[in-house]
């Protein structure tokens, strides 16, 4: 049975994944929060971090995107991402 | 003055055919080589791949090996029987002054093999014959020792572009007087490792690849080997000599891992550079074989490079990867070999597969098969990950 | 042709990253497999640009940044790498995983780091270099191809500065399985007394060592007067020819090889080559020398042996640990490297001061 969490600790635990999935150890903690951009401006990741995003939703939490403008939306920040796994996440 | 290159003899087997006839037989009947998979045992069994028609066995059996048979890797097998071909066709002959290289490309190696006994050798030794063939230098020690090829042998691994590589490097290595004749191509299997990794990328076309199309979905893979016999101008046989090459270049995009840039810069510098050093106007290109993987970045930034080079004349061009597949080590040699059956056969090959021209793209490939052309220079591109960029030329003699 | 290095870096299992020249201290190692000791990468490159970034990848760029830093250059005409087994750890890493997975959901970082021509390509990225970019992938001929690819470029005016490197690493799945074949010593030995055990089997080792070759002189640079390599020879006889041909190409006789840098590896399958030669073939005024106890066997180890001869010409300096028998320092011109592996890749490499 999963544990019923919170928004703040699903970001937490989900910002925790994403530093070990993309090996985001060495890169300014400061600067990444919930609502940062991951991509281009924000963080400066680049398509195949969002692969291993996508791998990574895929893995640990069972959801699967193939509509790319959704993948886009739902991978804007580690905000959007708990959003969409609270909202879509299955028991 | 440098010496000049020709090409004498030419090998190939791939998904249309297992050898030259074969293949131009289908490029004559517009028949692709791109079917479901059938051969590779992998849980992506829906995805069409390019296969070789035939199985290890019968490949074993063709080449006459009797020792170890075993232990020859499907990579090296299909190597053998392209560079076998390539020496027949050229009437090529041992000698002793004459120094000989092997000029060798694959990516995956004896990778078969590996995929296949890996995990057993992590907790036993039981395979243990297998793993020198894993390695990409295996191949090309194969074929080497299969034709008695001493002199020089080299293997170049550079992605997808290796081995239009290697025959840039043949003939530099004939130009600087290392040797004096080279044989020159590549090949890669079709394998679980690539089919999972382009797939991990979600590159792999779930139909048929559409080069150049709008509605591209990316590559299909395929697999084959291909071998070209160079020679320089002071030993080449003039009855032998099919064309010449006059230029190579290769050059770094240098933007990322796996991804061209939107510009096309390397893929640019790489066509400019091989027509500056031949000397060769733009206005003489006759056809353009592209590297046209049909993925979204590739074909828009290889058809914007094109664009920059060519405008606006530009030449006819075409991916004959709908035929083939995507052979990725092989790719470079394969094409090869059809930029110089373009100019024996004075002919130009349709991009399968085409309806739809891409949006900001000011030009379409050719969709039908044109003969009785008048066929003087063709630029034969093959681009790899790691950005690595590179344009052959073959000029009519 | 001939081409000379102006700058150089080396990480091997010794203490050579962060030092110009041979290092002071040796290090001693008690298992058969010898891995590298690694600088700090950070101090080189941008976190950013190493983030996902595989051993290999690391040490191929750690050591082509400090050769470019030593060098005080910017960007080559051209990036050449020799790597005879490329990223294993990556290829491991996703040989694994589709197994695992039963080939689903597969992350594609390893995929692409597995390619084998990604340390010359991140070397291409982070140098925003367009220029002529190339891998050799053979076994142990990968350096040497990439060095006399190298030296044609400059030969041919294509290039005036080319970055060339011959890296490997020793993954402890390749260790095993190479064991399965006898490769490696049976018994644990130091590397110091790797050349005390005559028997069968060597020690394993790792490195990368990349060059700065440039078609003019600077503070007298090294110079690279030719290389070349021969495949498969028949016997002790034709191995003889080989390099008779290879000095008489360059001019130079035997008796003025001041010293010889030889590829013993401690595996008396494989160094009865070097010892019959050293018995009937080079000049006996000849300083003999080796350096495998150093950096362990791996397929692009002649590299290591550039890095040494380089050293040992610029500083004329020669360390005890590699002399096969003692012998008295004296000036040295003019180097031969001669290296096989597993009598199957033969390389020869002339190196002298101008």
């Amino acid at each position: 049975m999963l544990k019923i969490i919170t928004m703040e600790e699903l970001i937490e635990q989900l910002k925790q994944e994403i530093i070990e999935a993309l090996d985001l150890e060495d890169v300014k903690p400061d600067d990444f929060n919930a609502d940062t951009p991951l991509f281009v401006e924000g963080l400066g990741l680049d398509s195949i971090d969002a692969l291993e995003l996508i791998v990574l939703l895929e893995k640990k939490y069972g959801l699967k995107i193939e509509d790319p403008q959704e993948r886009r939306s739902i991978l804007y920040s580690v905000r959007t991402m708990a959003e969409y796994i609270t909202a879509n996440r299955k028991e | 003055m440098p010496r000049r290159i020709f090409i004498t003899g030419i090998g190939i087997v791939s998904a249309i055919g297992n050898n030259i006839e074969e293949c131009l037989i289908s490029l004559n009947s517009c028949k692709t080589g791109i079917a479901t998979i059938s051969r590779l045992q992998t849980a992506h069994n829906k995805i069409p791949a390019a296969e070789v028609k035939l199985s290890n066995e019968e490949l074993i059996s063709i080449l006459d090996i009797n020792e170890g048979k075993k232990f020859y890797s499907r990579t090296a097998l299909l190597g053998m029987l392209a560079a076998k071909e390539a020496l027949n066709y050229s009437n090529y002959k041992y000698n002793k002054t004459l120094r000989t290289g092997l000029i060798s490309a694959t990516t995956v190696g004896g990778m078969n093999f590996s995929e296949q006994y890996y995990k057993d050798l992590l907790s036993s030794d039981k395979h243990k014959e297998y793993i020198e063939t894993f390695d990409c230098g295996d191949p090309a020690e194969r074929i080497a020792d299969f034709l008695k090829i001493k002199d020089y042998i080299a293997t170049v691994s550079t992605a997808c572009s290796s081995s239009a590589n290697a025959i840039m490097i043949g003939a530099r290595l004939i130009k600087n007087n290392i040797i004096d004749r080279a044989l020159v191509g590549g090949t890669d299997a079709l394998t679980k490792f690539t089919v999972n990794g382009f797939n991990s990328l979600e590159i792999l076309d779930p139909t048929p690849c559409k080069p150049f199309d709008a509605n591209r979905k990316g590559l299909t893979i395929g697999e084959g080997a291909a071998y070209l016999l160079i020679e320089s101008e002071d030993i080449a046989e003039k009855q032998n000599i099919i064309c010449e090459l006059k230029g190579y270049s290769n050059a770094n995009d240098a933007f990322h891992p796996t991804a061209s840039s939107p510009e096309g810069q390397g893929a640019y510098l790489a066509m400019k550079h091989s027509l500056d050093m031949s000397s060769v106007e733009p206005s003489t290109i006759d056809y353009i074989n592209a590297h046209g993987t049909g993925t979204d970045i590739n074909d828009f930034s290889e058809g914007k490079a094109i664009e920059k080079l060519f405008s606006p004349n530009i030449p006819p061009v075409s991916s004959t990867k709908a035929f083939t597949g995507h052979t990725l080590g092989a790719a470079g040699a394969i094409e090869a070999v059809l930029s110089v059956l373009s100019i024996k056969n004075q002919m130009i090959y349709p991009n399968l597969h085409f309806s739809q021209p891409i949006k900001d793209l000011s030009f379409s490939p050719v969709t039908n098969l044109i003969k009785n052309v008048e066929i003087r220079n063709v630029l034969s591109n093959s681009f790899g990950f790691g950005g690595n960029n590179t344009s052959l030329l073959f000029s009519k003699c | 042709m001939a081409a000379f290095i102006t700058s150089t870096a080396c990480i091997s299992p010794q203490n050579t990253s962060n030092s110009l020249g041979f290092p002071n201290e040796i290090n001693e190692y008690s298992s058969n497999i010898l891995k590298c000791v690694e600088p700090n990468y950070k101090d080189y490159i941008n976190p950013l640009q190493l983030r996902r970034m595989s051993k290999i990848l690391k040490m191929g760029l750690g050591a082509s940044m400090i050769c470019i830093k030593n060098d005080n250059q910017s960007n080559p005409d051209a990036i050449i790498v020799g790597t005879g087994l490329g990223c294993g750890e990556d290829l491991e890493k996703f040989l694994n995983s589709i197994t695992d997975s039963n080939e689903q959901v597969l992350s594609p970082t390893p995929f692409i780091q597995s390619t084998h021509n990604m340390v010359a390509a991140q070397i291409a990225v982070v140098l925003k270099n367009h220029n002529y970019n190339m891998t050799y992938c053979h076994r142990g001929f990968s350096f040497e191809e990439a060095l006399i690819d190298a030296l044609m470029l400059i030969n041919d005016g294509q290039a005036k500065s080319v970055l060339v490197g011959g890296i490997d690493e020793m993954t402890e799945n390749n260790f095993k399985f190479f064991n399965y074949l006898d490769y490696w010593k049976k018994e644990n030995i130091s590397n110091l007394h790797l050349f005390e055990h005559n028997n069968s089997g060597s020690i394993a080792g790792e490195g990368a060592c990349f060059f700065s070759i440039k078609a003019e002189n600077s503070n007298n640079a090294t110079c690279i007067n030719d290389v070349s390599l021969f495949y498969k020879p028949q016997s002790n006889c034709e191995i003889e020819e080989k390099i008779t041909s290879f000095l008489k190409k360059n001019n130079i006789e035997k008796e003025k090889l001041d010293l010889i840098i030889l590829g013993m590896n401690g595996d008396n399958n494989f160094d009865s080559i070097y010892k019959h030669l050293i018995k009937e073939y080079f000049y006996s005024g000849s300083l003999l020398t080796n350096y495998k106890h150093l950096c362990g066997e791996y397929v692009t180890s002649s590299s290591f042996a550039l890095w040494l001869a380089d050293c040992i010409l610029k500083d004329q300096y020669i360390p005890d640990v590699i002399k096969i028998d003692k012998f008295e320092n004296k000036i040295v011109k003019n180097i031969l490297i001669y290296n096989h592996y597993r009598n199957i890749n033969h390389s020869l490499m002339l190196i002298s001061l101008k």
